[in-house]
């Protein structure tokens, strides 16, 4: 443990960190425990991608080493466990985000992928010209570009709801351009670049009251808070494994029974199909139609696991806890000469972006890896709401439920040192 | 720490503060631009080049001490330089920092540049200190669309 240092010795500990035993729970992350450079990992990258509990890695090894087998398939014992096994993290899944059903649950690559499956499958049908889609400034780019396609093939028009300076979606601008032509909203749930947690009850509210569906990307919220598609009421939601302490290569969408009943399949293969002739293909039933080829099987498993610790320490205690770190950090590195966060929302999750006066983000990345600590910088993916910002990059730290007040105070050492080198 | 002193340099952190030919240049006749879609560096270098001497050069944009100091060192030791002799520094500075010791950077052909050499250490940062090469590279050719590193 470091010394604690400066101010941080006067904020008192409340009760939710004390119930919370962030030490043992790091026990459960053994990435966590090495140095980097010299100096013990701090891993703030959390944003980026998050680190796999012992639990996810042993039960995909163990799957690897014991079960393998292709699923759907197969009559043979093997093929029937791993079929099991793949159907039981689809379960998991769809009681993670509160699905009513498992056949509501769709297995691809990550969020990524699931937003392209649905601008392929559900808006470009839907699409015609002068027809809208509407998305917001603060949108990840694989929340953009896919619609910027669909809308290239169709004629149809991508439509921006603003956002204010600290970062917050103005929703009577949102509602303003819910129009007579609007077809889909398109939102994330958490901005990877600001931190922002948006009123998607409201968001999907207000565009149901015109009739028009709601996908939600919740890439960045389903680490950090409770997710439940019911009582959004959302049409898709779209999450990816990776960020949610499971493997690569694994995502999830969410989507409404009827709809996926009445979309088209992604891809065309094996076991999307009931039956092949030359003449006439029989489509599979949802969500196996959207499922071309053999799935990331030990991928879903992982993922499964990955839902199981998370459950085993309760999102809502990961959200109190992350709250009291992400205030913590807020007032810590505020207090910084020359540093300004960028997303100052009332509603945030715990990620902090943040500019020093005459410092390029680059450089504060380069100094602070010198110091082991791991933080993203640059544009986050995320360029345009940057530009709204007026910076072409920042940089930001984003946490996990197993960081700790001493990496926060790390972290405010090794920003301190950048402004040194460069005062 | 001491790494981190190998790489940000009195003399870049120099350049950085108070970079040397930083502004537009009115009467250029070669342009170009470079982007680094990594991290969003942007830099425009503009050149007035008169019978295969460059009379004069100015560079604007935004980016890191790295590439801002690999800019503003770049276009002091350039001018007055042969287009020839430009280039031949450009691959001589490229060796330089991406570590290819085959040819050790003579002092007196790099100059202030050597403080770069500390670059090669830190290979997500190469591309920061060529960027301004590639960008002065594209001007020379007289190409029309954006460098890039790449
Ligand atoms: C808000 C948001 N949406 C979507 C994505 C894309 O996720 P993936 O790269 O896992 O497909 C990210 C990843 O950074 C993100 O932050």
């Amino acid at each position: 443990m470091r010394p604690v240092t400066g101010m941080a010795a006067l904020v008192m500990l409340p009760e939710v960190s004390m119930a919370f035993d962030v030490e043992r729970i790091r026990e459960d992350f053994p990435v966590l425990r090495q140095q980097v450079h010299g100096r013990p990992l701090v891993y703030l990258d959390n944003a980026a991608t998050s680190q796999k509990p012992k639990l996810v890695v042993e039960t995909m090894e163990q799957y690897y080493l014991t079960e393998n087998s292709n699923v759907h398939r197969g009559i043979h014992l093997l093929s029937e466990q791993a079929t099991e096994a793949f159907e039981g993290a689809r379960g998991k899944v769809a009681r993670f985000l509160n699905a009513r059903d498992a056949r509501e649950i769709i297995f691809v690559r990550g969020a990524t992928e699931g937003i392209n499956l649905v601008a392929h499958s559900f808006a470009r049908p839907l699409l015609s010209v002068g027809d809208e889609i509407l998305i917001s400034e603060m949108e990840h780019h694989s929340n953009i570009v896919p619609w910027q396609m669909v809308c290239e093939e169709t004629g149809a028009v991508l439509r921006v709801a603003p956002i204010n300076d600290d970062g917050e979606l103005r929703l009577d601008e949102y509602a303003r351009l819910l129009g007579p032509r609007t077809r889909l909203v398109s939102m994330t749930h958490v901005s990877n670049a600001l931190g922002t947690i948006n009123p998607v009850q409201q968001v999907i509210k207000l565009a149901h009251e015109r009739g028009v569906p709601v996908l939600i990307d919740g890439a960045q919220a389903a680490p950090h808070l409770p997710v439940d598609v019911r009582a959004l009421d959302c049409d898709f939601y779209v999450c990816s494994g990776h960020k949610l302490f499971g493997p690569t290569g694994i995502g999830i969408v969410f989507g409404k029974a009827h709809h996926l009943e009445a979309m088209p399949p992604y891809q065309g293969g094996g076991d999307m199909i009931l039956s092949v002739t030359f003449e006439k293909t029989i489509y599979n039933e949802a969500p196996i139609k959207f499922e071309a080829g053999t799935p990331h099987i030990a991928g879903a498993i992982g993922l499964g696991s990955a839902i199981d610790y998370v459950g085993s320490i309760g999102l809502d205690r990961i959200a109190a806890y992350e709250g009291e770190l992400l205030a913590y950090a807020t007032d810590a590195i505020s207090a910084i000469p020359g540093l300004r966060i960028i997303g100052t929302a009332k509603e945030k999750a715990s990620i902090l972006s943040f500019v020093l006066d005459d410092v390029h983000a680059h450089d504060i990345g380069t100094i602070l890896d010198q110091e082991g600590i791991a933080i993203r910088t640059g544009h986050h993916c995320a360029q345009p709401v940057l530009k709204r910002f007026g910076v072409p990059a920042t940089a930001r730290a984003s946490l996990a439920f197993y960081n700790t007040r001493d990496e926060i105070d790390a972290l405010v050492k090794a920003i301190h040192k950048v402004t040194e080198m460069f005062g | 720490m001491s790494d981190l002193r190998e790489l940000y340099q009195e003399v870049i952190l120099d350049h950085n503060k108070r970079p040397r030919n930083f502004q537009k240049l009115e009467g250029a006749n070669r342009v170009a631009d470079g982007y680094n879609p990594l991290c969003g560096d942007q830099i425009r270098v503009y050149l007035f080049v008169e019978d295969h001497v460059i009379k004069d050069i100015a560079f604007h944009g935004s980016g890191c001490a790295i590439s801002k100091a690999s800019a503003s060192m770049m276009t002091a030791i350039v001018k007055g330089k042969t287009t020839a002799e430009a280039e031949g520094l450009f691959e001589t500075f490229h060796k330089m920092v991406t570590a290819d010791l085959s040819a050790a950077p003579d002092p007196l052909v790099v100059g202030k540049l050597a403080a770069f050499a500390g670059v090669r250490e830190f290979p997500v940062r190469v591309k920061c200190a060529t960027l301004p090469w590639h960008t002065l590279h594209a001007a020379l050719e007289g190409k029309e669309q954006i460098a890039s590193t790449e």
